[in-house]
């Protein structure tokens, strides 16, 4: 293993030494918990907006604190969910009485902690939303599997809620769209390395030259197949069709009734792509990937998608969820309307995202 | 035999002893089927238990294993941290101020615990999950003890069928957890959690047994 580190036991808590010192003037961070906040925590008046997951994803969740996107992000050890006191507590630190929402990926353990944590809000007087983002399309069934896992569209919910919160709606509307825009969404990744955890010392699996891993989710977790290496065409196009192609995918989520006090079971169903739509595309890298390769994607998949009547209107390309060091990508597409583009548009502030300030 | 307090301190330590000369076995199962940090994220909780048992290893039975139930939950992080914690929660809970366990309590408290496992994560049996080795192992318990069992056998043979549904867990295909998104690549490997699991049970029976 060779790594920028110092220890292995150090690794968050330097990184978000670093974040500290980096960027005060738009965030601040909080030890034993952990927790990244906002400078200017709580404002008044608005929804706050939290989520969280395990680290090595940067420069999310930390990286997209601060105006028009989260208030607080949860960072747990390297590929290992947070635990419920950081959101807890982030909750306590950030929410200013508008409530809060939590914005959870969908991986069994950051469900686990985030419903662990919302539970202990609530019981604290914090009104607080739960909403999972499911959207590789990799994972195709949720009968038989903990559903499909949350990957880019992430990154595009946490900017598009964060301008809905900072515009003023409720903890109700927020919730509301965060869903609506996780169900527009969809995502599938592919890797050509492997990475290391650095607490673990060897890379997470083998995977030969001549191979690459398609279907992975971010966690350096193995993905569905395993094929022989091809082209940036080739594999641009393969993950593009699988995302337009993609029929309607249907499943049952857990979200909190601040009424009720408890849980209750949501049925959802994401209708698949259409020729008109239009959409906010998104190419990701998975660290190690240089965005020259990026574009090489982005070439091939606004082919395809003018091929399929859908238009690009706005796009996104570079490393914004990551699995540390791996090599290869993920493509987003987001159907938008009117209200989630002029969302996408509004100001934003933050180590990772910046524009219209 | 009833299981006194300081015997419950003791399987506290000697598990977080055991699950640390796991730790690269844990791990390795997990990069097989998850993301590899299962005998991490084990230590790391339990040596945070270490630290948290001296402060109250004097206290009631519940209060010991709540207070190992919270520091799981705080520290451990991914899919066990909040499973496991319930787990030593509830069973805290369900032993309240006791301070010795008859045989009956003792099952009380793995029942309780199990039954928290349950409610946090929902696994059904054959889901390729630690409740794959609680499961079997909390039913062999409980017909030991209505054939009249005394502790250690019926512990015993609680511990040989967790052995049984641990090793159960290889020809599975996972459909909860991380390890269900391989689909059928899941199938040959043995579960992690259902592992600890197994472990957890079986010091507990080292402990209680005289060497
Ligand atoms: N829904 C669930 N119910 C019960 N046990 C589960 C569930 N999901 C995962 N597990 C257990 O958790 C173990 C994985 O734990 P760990 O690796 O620490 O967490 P993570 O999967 O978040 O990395 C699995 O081997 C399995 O036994
Ligand atoms: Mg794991």
């Amino acid at each position: 293993m060779k790594k920028l580190i110092n220890a292995v036991d150090d690794v968050v808590r330097e990184q978000l030494e670093g974040m500290a010192s980096a960027h005060s003037d738009l965030l601040k961070v909080h030890f034993d918990p952990n927790y990244v906040y906002r400078a200017d925590a709580p404002v008044a008046g608005k929804v706050a907006i939290i989520s969280g997951g395990g680290s090595g994803h940067e420069p999310m969740h930390g990286g997209f604190v601060g105006m028009g996107m989260l208030h607080a992000a949860c960072p747990g050890e390297v590929f290992t969910s947070p635990t419920p006191d950081q959101m807890y507590e982030a909750a306590k630190a950030v929410d200013s009485g508008a409530g809060v929402l939590f914005i959870v990926k969908n991986y069994t353990g950051d469900v686990l902690n985030f419903e662990t944590a919302a539970e202990l809000a609530f019981a604290d007087g914090i009104r607080v939303q739960n909403i999972l983002i499911d959207d590789d399309v990799a994972v195709k069934d949720s009968l038989y599997t903990a559903g499909r896992r949350g990957v880019g569209t992430t990154v595009l919910v946490e900017k598009i809620v964060g301008a809905a919160a900072e515009a003023g709606y409720s903890l109700d509307a927020c919730a509301d769209l965060c869903r609506r825009v996780n169900q527009y969404g969809r995502s599938m990744g592919m890797a050509l390395t492997s990475c290391t955890v650095p607490a673990a010392g060897k890379p997470t699996f083998e995977l030969g030259d001549a191979e690459m891993e398609i279907g992975i989710g971010i966690h350096g977790e193995p993905g569905q197949k395993r094929m022989p290496m091809s082209t940036a065409d080739e594999i641009a196009e393969m993950m593009a069709l699988e995302i337009l192609d993609d029929p309607a995918y249907s499943r049952t989520v857990r979200e909190w009734d601040n009424d009720a006090g408890s849980w209750v079971d949501k049925f959802l169903v994401d209708e698949p792509f259409q020729a008109g739509d239009q959409v906010i595309a998104f190419v990701n890298s998975m660290g190690g990937t240089p965005v020259s390769e990026l574009y090489a994607i982005y070439r091939k998949l606004a082919q395809v998608c003018a091929d399929k009547g859908v238009t690009i209107v706005r796009n996104l390309i570079g490393p914004y969820i990551t699995s540390l060091e791996m090599q290869g990508c993920s493509i987003t597409l987001l159907k938008a309307d009117a209200e989630i583009l002029k969302l996408w548009d509004a100001p934003v502030n933050t180590p990772g995202l910046r524009w219209g300030i | 035999m009833s299981v006194t307090r300081d015997q419950i301190v003791q399987w506290l330590e000697n598990l977080a002893a055991v699950l640390s000369e796991n730790k690269e076995y844990l791990t390795q199962l997990d990069s097989a089927i998850g993301d590899a940090d299962h005998g991490i994220n084990m230590t790391r909780g339990f040596n945070k238990v270490m630290e948290k048992l001296p402060g109250v290893a004097d206290k009631d039975i519940g209060n010991i294993l709540k207070t190992t139930g919270m520091t799981l939950i705080s520290s451990v992080g991914g899919a066990s941290g909040p499973l496991y914690g319930t787990f030593f929660m509830r069973s805290g809970m369900a032993v309240g101020a006791k301070e010795t366990l008859n045989r009956e309590d003792l099952y009380e408290l793995l029942k309780a615990g199990v039954d928290g496992i349950v409610q946090r994560g929902r696994p059904v049996l054959a889901d390729k999950t630690m409740y794959d080795a609680w499961a079997p192992a909390l039913e062999a318990l409980r017909s030991a003890l209505d054939a009249g069992m005394e502790t250690l056998p019926a512990l015993s043979q609680a511990v040989a069928a967790a052995e049984t549904g641990m090793k159960n867990t290889i020809p599975l295909q996972a459909r909860k957890g991380r390890a269900s998104y391989l689909g059928e690549r899941s199938i040959g490997h043995q579960d992690p959690g259902a592992t600890s699991s197994y472990l957890m049970l079986k010091s507990l029976l080292d402990t209680l047994q005289p060497a």
